[in-house]
This record gives structure tokens, C-alpha cells and sequence, in this order.
């Protein structure tokens, strides 16, 4: 048990959470900092047109705005902590339930976006950077010099206008949970999930094309081919095993950013996941939703990139055994 | 075999519209070592590699001719413009390649037994057992400690002695007829060059393969080789059995090249200035510092432990020591680079290591660093009048532009530089100029102390030799007190007046220079000297 | 005969080298053709931006209208000039912005590391853990909407990824031999950071400046898309697609202009940064300089 602790992965592993408490204590603070900048009264924005004197003080002191500054960040951290987020602005449900029911949508969106992503950036990837100056490697990498400059809000109304409106394949807009209604799941999840994948698609094929050509170029190739191995060999075993390390990083990166991304794709889809309910909560100014809501994301990313720097140690020796 | 095993006539490699080699022709016998000796842009390493089909450069296109000789002396193998399927087989199966750093030219995510292995079942056909099987015999064979339990390791767990070690029983795995050394032992210390060249030359005789090593040192060389050919600058200047060409040189290239070569016991220092005053003095110097490994753990590192010396005015106090001896820490906390943890330091009487502010300033004033890499030495986007005139702009040592720029043009001169070099840029001047303008600008506040941490270990051997006569004239001129570190103990020889051998941090023997090359008195210092190779080439 | 310079013969001048490669000078001139029409745009434009003119609407491309009319009949053309000019104006503003708050916290803390270092670093890594597009429409729904409010939004969120570059520029410069030897020759940390460390960092900084360009046209675009970005009546890029929503299969023309001049720039801006990036920097150089020399 005592060489577990002291195992290299274990303490690797123990390090990097620490870090990312601390990123999440920060973020915590940010989170909440969101509806003490607001220049003005919050409550009174929120109510808009709906502001009677009742309702204002009824808001202020159910979201506990009356209290002072420190003790309402602890009571937000503390509750934060224990699942609690608080009340929205506007319909008085629970932020946490709310959150929670709109993200099954949004990660299987995200699934979706980088599993397309993967199956075309990958191949495209390693074929450009061992082809390097030829003419399919500058195909590639005009096609996705373009894919990065597309806005993906465009993409999605011009998939749409050819796909839907005009051939009518596949629905315009709307969600069918996975579970409960699997093909139709499918035929509303085919345009989103392409046009969160390609953009992806496209900034991944540039990374991982650097990565693997700067395997490619490393000592231990040369001293690959001198061995006389076949050029697969060469090319799996010493190449692209070699350059999946950086490219677990760029995936876990890649994903994390699609889950700030989709909120524009998921407003023009009408897809219900946590990025429409962010954009919804930005138009009618429900603070507690939008602190909730970047909190959750804020937590996912961090949680992601835990995992990515967990497998690193998994894969790399270097790390595993010191 | 009877004829040789390989055989190139005219060959040229071209890159783009440029030729790097110009019609090389040499002939490896069977069971013989050619040694290939030249100095940096000769084009051994290009050769090689042309004659051998691994030539990797992009655009770059070899011509002429380079047989493989059949071991039943029959129809030798083209090796120039074969496909890459009959050079497939060859690499690895009838020739086999140790390149120079081990340290990159393994693949770190795989076990050291799954890269032998690899050309095993490539070229032999083997089941993953058999190879398995051959690999612990080639380990042992190699002398790698506890072969068994070694072969799981990755190569990050080995020393670099042991990664060559590796690196050859994955070139011998498939019994070649040729082994192609590019610079095998260069990254290493010169206790382990030493044990790799007896290794390589046990195995040259167990598997009777011919071999070819390429060196820039000729001592070396010299002990390695049968043959030996020299190239310069793409051309093959001369090829001749070792004795002859170390006895009777034809060629004024070769016989330049081992002119100056710096030797242990060849010539003597010049005479320390007699009864000098102590200059620089060191007492107890304590330094350790913690490193963090790529997995996030520190380790304190106890780089140097108590070490004490001192340094007469005029003279020179060699410091030698292998890597990791702790000698660039000494000089590190000398310059206020590194903090030390204990000891004192006097420069003329005045502190060295606790000084803060002015007085700061006036004591980096009187001691000037010159560093090993001559490149990375000099700011890439400064011009070089900028670089050296720098330490002038810092302590006002001239009045306004026009005297800074004839100072900066006497400190050219002084070290053999032309005066339009001060508008030029590093990466337009060579190795060896670049070095030239680094000692000009220590040299421009006129310091009492020059430390040279490794300062010619870059050089090429003949361009060393201008600049340790360079260094030499000038503490004789400007009666400069020099602290040389350096791991090349014939230069320590040749320059120092006082000799301190430093061994993972400690100081293991301080003595003059004549008595301690006489007579060793420490092991340590006895298998430094035994390592360095010969002047004169091993009776065959 | 042996200690040859590095290649003296081969090193070709940065000018040079920027401009033979086709796409980074195709890059640059769409770009300077892009500013001058963005800056003389209302002067240029053919017609008013809100001039309603239904009779004409949903026109396709014509003679009198080269990119149609949208469904209240205004000139698409007008409108999109008059748009590239807010966005650039956005775009330049937020990552000038940006580049002077990362940069001067990136070197500080690279440069002084301990304390400063650790700080900086922790707030920028907490930044990074929200993606783009939701910090700056969090900024947004603290200040409200607006073209001001966009171009804080974009440059606060674009802030962390010029320190983090400025950071490592300045880290692996403070580590060179020649840093090092100026400090032992006493030179002080003004003349190091001015002499030393700007020449060095500008390389990787000025080729983030090109990409980040790009990515806050993009930014720009996704917030005005989203109604929260420059507000009507004034155009914006992304708002003009917003509305050409239901009118895709009707008038394509509506979607596409606005959209084509958002590639059109954006990878102007990714292009020229790929361009500078083969130029300076050091291991992308050498291949160009081959390249040339074949």
C-alpha cells in the first residue's frame, strides 16, 4: 500500500488536482464576482419592466444580495460546493436542476462534434505531415486554412439552407434524446454535430500535422529506418505512437473549447443544451443562471484537462517511471 | 570474403544546386575498422550516410557508386539508386549504424528489448521468443549490467554509456558484415569513450564485422582504426594505413590536422610569473540547487561541496572534471549566476559573493565569462560592434559613440578580427570568430580575472589551436589571470599552471600542472589520463 | 578551409523571404485593399446603409445592386462595407488592447519569475479556464451590449493568451548563454529587457497578433450574430446573417456576402500569420530559406 502512495503516477496525479483546485477556487471567485460588477442593481435589472418595490426587495433578499460582500461569496462557495446555485432571476427554478437537464444535449453535441472531428483531423493530419510539400499536403492545408476562417454560425445556416431547406434531408432544427428516440436522435444530430465538428476539424488538422512532423524529424526515426523496417512500421510504431502524445492534448483542449463554442451553434439549431440556456440567461440578465452555467463549464473544462494530463502519465514512460 | 566489403568510387552528394561532396573513393576491408577523420562541414557524416542508402536530407541526391561485397565473394550489391525495398534489407540486415547521441536516437515510450527485438523479427524472421532470447545475448554481449532486468527498461532509466551500449547491440542484432559508427562516443564522458572503444573493438573481432568510424578526433582515431581517410571540405585529402599516416603524413591538410592536436605531455606550459600575489581566492564553496524531473518531483542536486583554491596573478588554474563534476557551478557562483549555500570568495581581498548595488557593478567589472557556445553567446539580433561595446555602454568606460566604436575597433584587432566585422551579425561569422568576438568583448573592461568555462570545446581542432595561442598571447601581453575549466585534459595540460581535478562536486586533486601529469596521485586523476587517447596510434 | 560561417551565402532577408511566399503577399494586399475599403467606406458605398426601399426587396445581384438587397431593400454592398469597417475597428482596438496588458504582464512575469510570476500565472490560468466565447458574453451581460462593450469583452479574453506567449518568449530568452553573459558583465535589467529580450520576443508575439486578428473578427462576428455585439441600426457582419435566417432558400445573396467578407478577412489574417511565422521563426526559417534556394 505505502509504494502505491509513492508511485510516480499517484503523485503526478496528486500534484495536477492540486492545481486544479486552485484554478477552481479562482474560478469560484470569478463566478461570483459576475453579479458584483454589473455597474447598476442587478435585481433591478433583472426585473426589467417587471420592478414593483415588493418583488425588488423579495428578489434581493432570496438571492441573498443584502448580505455583506464576504459572507455572501462564502455562502456561494459553500453552496456551490454541495450542489446549491441558487434560484434564477427569472423563473425561481433551481439552477443546479436547470443545468443539469440541459446538459445531456450539450455533451452529446460536443461527443459528437469531436468524434467527427478526430476521424477526419487524425488521418488528414498524418498523411499532410508524410507528405510534406506535396501536392495533397497543400490540399489539406489550404482546406483547413479555410475551415479555421468559416465562423461556424454560417456554416450551420448555409448546412441548413442546402440540407433541410432545400434537399430537406435532415429536420432544421430541434433535439430527440439518444435514449428515447435513437434515429431520431441521429437525423437532428447530423448538422449540428458537423458543423461543430469540421470547424474542430479543421483546427486540429494544423496541430496535428506540427506534431507529428516534429516526430518526424526526431532522431529515433532515422535510427528506425536504419534498421531496415518497413515503412509502416516506421511510419506506426515510431511516428504517429510517438506523436499521440501531444495530440491527447490538443483533443482534450479542442474539447474543452467546443464546450464554450456551441453556445452560437446550438442558438441557431434550437438545440437545448446548456449554451442556448447561457444565451437565453445573457438576454434576460438571470445572474444567478449565468454565474451557474460558467461555473459548470468553467468546472468541465478543468475537469477535462485533469483527465488528458492523467493519461499523459499513463502513456508517457517518462513520466510513469522516474 | 576475400574482396572488400564495401566499395565506393566517385561519390557525390548534391543538395540542391550545391555539391557537399566531390568524388570520394575508398575501398573497407573485411574485418577492418576505416577510420573517417575530418573537421565540421568536411562531409564525413554526408558520406557515409550516401554510401550506405540512409541519405535522409530532403533534395539531396547522391551519384557514383557504393558496392556491397557478397560474403561468398559473388555479385555485389549497388547500394547508390537501389530501391527501397533491396536497401530495406540491407539496413540493418547486412549493415548496421551506432549514431552520435544516444540520449535522442532511441525511441523513449518503447522498452529497450522491443527496439532490438524489432530488427530481429524484421530481418530474421524470429517469433517474438526467439528474439526475445537473442536480445539477452547481444545485452550481455554488450556488457550492459543485469541484461535480463535491463531489456525492460526504457531508455530514459540508462545512463548514457549504457544507451550506446544499447545503441550497438541493436546495430550487431543482426550479425552485419559492416557497422557504420557516425561520431559514437562525442556525447560521451572519456572514461565511457574509453570503455566504448575497447567495447567496439571486442565485438569487431567476436562477430568479425568491418567497421567504419567517424571521428573529428584524431587521436581517436587513431586508436580505433586500421585505415584511416581524411576529408575536407567534401574532398578526400588523403587514405592511408594509420602508422603511415600518423608517422609520415602527405597531405599539409593531415599533417596541420595533427600539428595541432594538443597532447598530454607535449610541450610545456609556459613559466608561471615567479612570487605573483594570490588574485582569486576560494574557501569552502558550498552550492545546491534543486532540479525537477518532467513528472514534477524536485530533487536537491549537491553540486559543489567545499571546494577551496586560489589563483595567482598571470597564471592559469586549470579546473577539469567530467560532466557533472560540478566545475560550470564554480564558475557560476564566481559570476553571480548561480547562489551559493556556503563559502567565501575574494577577488584581490574584496568579497565576490555577497556584494549587492555600486559595488556590484565595479566587481563585475573585473572578471569577464567567455561560455563554451560561441553562437548562443552573442545576441542573434545585435550587431557585433553592439555586443562588444555593450559592456563599454554599462560602466562608461568611453565618451559617446565615436570612442566607443574605436575602442571596439582596437578590440577587434587584438583578436585578429578585421574592423568592418563590428557591423555584422553572428550568423554570418564562423565558429571560431564568433569566439574571437566573445573574448574581445570580456577583454573590453580590461578584467584581472577571464574565466572559460569550456571555451574551445566547440572549436574544430585547428581553429582551437589559433585561439588557446590567442589566449596565451594575451596573459602574456596583458598579464591576465585565467580560470580554465575544461574536461579535454591535453588543453589543461597545455595551458594551466595549476591543476584542480574536481569528481561529482569535490575536489579530488590540486596540484601544479608538471607534477600532477607526472606523477597522478589520485585514481580518479590516473583513469582520466589513462582514457585520453594516445598520441601515437595502437601497433595494429 | 574548415570553420566556415553557418551559411552566409544562404541567409536570404526577411523582406524578401515574407514575400515570395504567394499566399503571404496575396494575404497582404487583399489586407491593405480591405483596410482602405473598410476606412473610406461610407464614402464609398453606393447607397445609404439604412436606406428602406421595399418595393426593391430580396433582389438578387445586379447591375444596381452587386450583392442584392436585403428584405427591407437596403444595398447589401453598402452594408457590408460599412460593417468591415466595425469590425476591423473592433478587432484592432480589442487585441491592441490585449497585447499591451498580456505583454507587459507576461514579461514581467517571466522575466522576474518568484512571486509575480506565480500570481500573473494563476489568474491567467483561471481565465483559461473559461472558453472564448462565454467570458466575453459574461463581460457582456455585466455591461451590456454594445460596439465599447464588445471590444472590452474581446480584448479582456484575449489578454491571457499574449501573456502566456509573452511569458515563454521572455522565460527562454532569460535562459540564453548571452542574457547570462550580459549579467556577469553587470549589465543592468533596463538595458537587458530593451536590448535583449523586446528584439527577441517580437517573432512569436507578432505572428499571435496576425492570428488573434483573425480569431476576433470571428469573435466580433458570434457576438453581433447573437444580438449582444454592435447593435442596430448600425450593420454588423454577424447580425446580417442573423437576419438573412429566413430568407436563405429565397435570397441567398443575403447570407453569403456577409459571410464570404468575413472568410475573405479572417483568412487574410491567418494566412499572413502563417506567413511571418515561416519567417521568423528559427526552425520555420531555415526550411523557407531551402526552399528558396532550390
Amino acid at each position: 500500500m505505502r509504494t502505491l502512495f509513492a508511485s510516480p503516477i499517484l503523485r503526478f496525479v496528486g500534484r495536477r488536482l492540486l492545481y486544479s483546485l486552485v484554478v477552481l477556487a479562482g474560478v469560484l471567485v470569478l463566478a461570483f464576482a459576475l453579479v458584483h460588477l454589473v455597474p447598476g442593481d442587478p435585481v433591478r435589472i433583472a426585473l426589467g419592466t417587471r420592478y414593483t418595490p415588493e418583488a425588488y426587495q423579495a428578489l434581493r433578499s432570496a438571492s441573498g444580495l443584502d448580505r455583506p460582500l464576504v459572507q455572501q461569496f462564502f455562502s456561494y462557495a459553500g453552496s456551490a460546493l454541495t450542489g446549491d446555485l441558487g434560484v434564477s432571476f427569472r423563473n425561481g427554478d433551481p439552477v443546479t436542476a436547470t443545468l443539469l437537464e440541459r446538459l445531456p444535449a450539450t455533451v452529446s453535441l460536443a461527443i459528437v462534434g469531436i468524434l467527427i472531428a478526430l476521424l477526419i483531423a487524425l488521418p488528414a493530419g498524418i498523411w499532410s505531415a508524410l507528405h510534406r510539400g506535396r501536392i495533397s499536403d497543400g490540399i489539406i492545408r489550404v482546406t483547413s486554412q479555410f475551415g479555421v476562417s468559416i465562423p461556424d454560425f454560417w456554416m450551420a445556416i448555409l448546412l441548413i439552407g442546402l440540407f433541410a431547406s432545400t434537399l430537406g434531408w435532415l429536420p432544421t432544427s430541434g433535439y430527440r434524446p439518444l435514449l428515447t428516440d435513437p434515429g431520431g436522435w441521429l437525423r437532428h444530430v447530423i448538422l449540428p454535430g458537423l458543423t461543430v465538428g469540421l470547424v474542430a476539424a479543421a483546427i486540429m488538422t494544423r496541430y496535428v500535422r506540427t506534431a507529428v512532423l516534429e516526430v518526424a524529424s526526431a532522431a529515433h526515426v532515422r535510427t528506425a529506418r536504419s534498421k531496415g523496417l518497413a515503412p509502416a512500421v516506421v511510419t506506426s510504431r515510431h511516428i504517429v505512437r510517438n506523436a499521440l502524445v501531444p495530440v491527447l492534448t490538443i483533443t482534450g483542449i479542442q474539447l474543452a473549447t467546443i464546450l464554450g463554442g456551441v453556445i452560437v451553434v446550438e442558438v441557431v439549431f434550437a438545440w437545448p443544451g446548456l449554451g442556448r440556456l447561457v444565451y437565453n440567461a445573457v438576454a434576460a440578465r438571470d445572474y444567478p443562471l449565468i454565474q451557474g452555467a460558467v461555473l459548470l463549464i468553467a468546472t468541465l473544462f478543468l475537469l477535462i484537462n485533469l483527465i488528458v494530463d492523467v493519461l499523459y502519465a499513463v502513456v508517457d514512460p517518462r513520466i510513469r517511471l522516474s | 570474403m576475400t574482396g572488400p566489403v564495401l566499395s565506393v568510387r566517385d561519390l557525390r552528394v548534391r543538395i540542391g544546386r550545391q555539391e557537399i561532396v566531390h568524388g570520394i573513393s575508398f575501398d573497407v576491408a573485411p574485418e577492418q575498422t576505416l577510420g573517417i577523420v575530418g573537421e565540421s562541414g568536411s562531409g564525413k557524416s554526408m558520406t557515409a550516410l550516401a554510401a550506405t542508402g540512409l541519405l535522409d536530407i530532403p533534395g539531396a541526391v547522391a551519384s557514383g557508386s557504393s558496392a556491397l561485397g557478397a560474403v561468398d565473394d559473388s555479385h555485389p550489391t549497388e547500394l547508390i539508386g537501389a530501391s527501397r525495398r533491396a536497401l530495406r534489407n540491407v539496413h540493418g540486415g547486412r549493415i548496421g549504424f551506432v549514431f552520435q547521441d544516444p540520449g535522442t536516437s532511441l525511441n523513449p515510450l518503447l522498452t529497450v528489448e522491443r527496439q532490438i527485438t524489432e530488427s530481429l523479427e524484421a530481418h530474421r524472421d524470429m517469433t517474438r521468443r526467439q528474439a526475445r532470447q537473442r536480445a539477452v545475448e547481444l545485452a550481455e554481449a554488450v556488457g550492459l549490467p543485469d541484461p535480463a532486468t535491463r531489456l525492460g527498461s526504457y531508455p530514459h532509466q540508462l545512463s548514457g554509456g549504457q544507451r550506446q551500449r544499447v545503441m550497438i547491440a541493436i546495430a550487431l542484432a543482426c550479425d552485419p558484415e559492416l557497422l557504420i559508427a557516425d561520431e559514437p562516443t562525442t556525447a560521451l564522458d572519456v572514461t565511457t569513450q574509453a570503455q566504448i572503444v575497447d567495447l567496439v573493438g571486442d565485438l569487431r573481432r567476436d562477430f568479425g564485422t568491418a567497421v567504419v568510424w567517424i571521428s573529428h578526433d584524431l587521436g581517436l582515431i587513431g586508436q580505433v582504426a586500421d585505415d584511416v581517410a581524411v576529408l575536407a571540405a567534401g574532398e578526400l585529402v588523403e587514405q592511408a594505413p594509420v602508422l603511415e599516416v600518423f608517422d609520415s603524413p602527405r597531405h599539409p591538410y593531415t599533417r596541420q590536422l595533427l600539428a595541432a592536436r594538443p597532447l598530454i605531455g607535449g610541450g610545456d606550459p609556459r613559466p608561471a610569473p615567479a612570487d605573483a600575489p594570490v588574485l582569486l581566492s576560494v574557501d569552502g564553496l558550498d552550492v545546491r540547487f534543486d532540479v525537477t524531473s518532467p513528472a514534477g518531483a524536485t530533487t536537491t542536486v549537491h553540486a559543489v561541496k567545499g571546494v577551496s583554491f586560489e589563483v595567482r596573478r598571470g597564471s592559469t588554474l586549470g579546473l577539469v572534471g567530467e560532466s557533472g563534476s560540478g566545475k560550470s557551478t564554480v564558475a557560476g557562483a564566481l559570476t553571480g549566476l548561480v547562489a551559493p549555500d556556503a563559502g567565501s570568495a575574494a577577488l584581490g581581498g574584496v568579497d565576490m559573493l555577497m556584494v549587492r548595488g555600486a559595488a556590484e557593478k565595479a566587481l563585475r567589472r573585473r572578471v569577464s565569462l567567455v561560455l563554451q557556445d560561441p553562437f548562443s553567446a552573442l545576441d542573434p539580433r545585435a550587431r557585433i560592434g553592439a555586443a562588444i561595446g555593450e559592456p563599454l555602454q554599462v560602466h562608461r568606460l568611453c565618451k559617446g559613440k565615436r570612442a566607443r566604436a574605436d575602442r571596439v575597433a582596437e578590440l577587434l584587432d587584438v583578436v585578429g578580427l578585421p574592423a568592418d566585422f563590428a557591423s555584422r551579425y553572428p550568423h554570418e561569422l564562423s565558429g571560431g570568430q564568433r569566439q574571437r568576438v566573445n573574448i574581445a568583448r570580456a577583454l573590453a573592461v580590461e578584467p584581472e580575472l577571464v574565466i572559460l568555462d569550456e571555451a574551445t570545446a566547440s572549436l574544430d581542432v585547428s581553429v582551437q589551436a589559433r585561439v588557446l595561442e590567442l589566449l596565451a598571447d594575451l596573459q602574456r601581453e596583458l598579464g591576465l589571470t585565467y580560470l580554465f575549466i575544461s574536461h579535454d585534459l591535453a588543453v589543461i595540460e597545455q595551458m594551466s599552471h595549476q591543476v584542480l581535478v574536481m569528481r561529482s562536486g569535490s575536489a579530488v586533486e590540486y596540484r601544479p600542472a608538471a607534477e600532477l601529469f607526472a606523477a597522478p596521485e589520485h585514481p580518479y586523476t590516473r583513469a582520466l589520463l589513462a582514457a585520453v587517447p594516445a598520441a601515437q596510434p595502437r601497433s595494429s | 578551409m574548415t570553420d566556415m560561417p553557418s551559411g552566409d551565402n544562404l541567409r536570404v532577408s526577411s523582406w524578401r523571404l515574407l514575400l515570395a511566399n504567394p499566399l503571404t503577399l496575396a494575404s497582404g494586399v487583399v489586407l491593405i485593399a480591405v483596410a482602405i475599403a473598410a476606412g473610406t467606406a461610407r464614402w464609398i458605398a453606393p447607397s445609404g446603409i439604412n436606406d428602406v426601399d421595399v418595393p426593391n426587396a430580396l433582389q438578387p445581384p445586379s447591375g444596381a445592386h452587386w450583392f442584392g438587397t436585403d428584405e427591407l431593400g437596403r444595398d447589401i454592398l453598402s452594408r457590408v462595407l460599412v460593417a468591415m469597417q466595425a469590425s476591423l475597428q473592433v478587432s484592432v482596438v480589442s487585441v491592441a488592447f490585449a497585447v499591451v496588458v498580456g505583454v507587459t504582464v507576461g514579461v514581467v512575469a517571466g522575466y522576474r519569475g518568484g512571486w509575480a510570476d506565480i500570481v500573473f500565472m494563476r489568474v491567467v490560468d483561471v481565465m483559461f479556464a473559461f472558453p472564448v466565447l462565454l467570458l466575453a458574453l459574461a463581460i457582456v451581460a455585466i455591461l451590456g451590449p454594445g460596439m465599447t462593450t464588445t471590444m472590452l469583452a474581446i480584448g479582456i479574453v484575449f489578454t491571457p493568451i499574449f501573456a502566456r506567449v509573452a511569458r515563454a518568449s521572455t522565460l527562454s530568452v532569460r535562459t540564453e548563454p548571452y542574457v547570462a553573459v550580459s549579467r556577469t558583465m553587470g549589465t543592468g535589467h533596463g538595458f537587458i529587457l530593451s536590448r535583449h529580450v523586446l528584439p527577441n520576443i517580437a517573432g512569436p508575439l507578432i505572428v499571435q497578433t496576425s492570428l488573434s486578428l483573425a480569431f476576433a473578427i470571428l469573435s466580433e462576428a458570434a457576438l453581433s450574430f447573437l444580438g449582444l455585439g454592435i447593435q442596430p441600426p448600425h450593420p454588423s457582419l454577424g447580425r446580417m446573417i442573423f437576419d438573412s435566417q429566413g430568407f436563405v432558400t429565397l435570397a441567398w445573396w443575403m447570407a453569403v456576402f456577409p459571410g464570404a467578407a468575413i472568410v475573405v478577412i479572417v483568412l487574410a489574417f491567418n494566412l499572413l500569420g502563417d506567413g511571418l511565422r515561416d519567417v521568423l521563426d528559427p526552425k520555420q526559417r531555415t526550411l523557407a530559406e531551402a526552399r528558396r534556394n532550390r
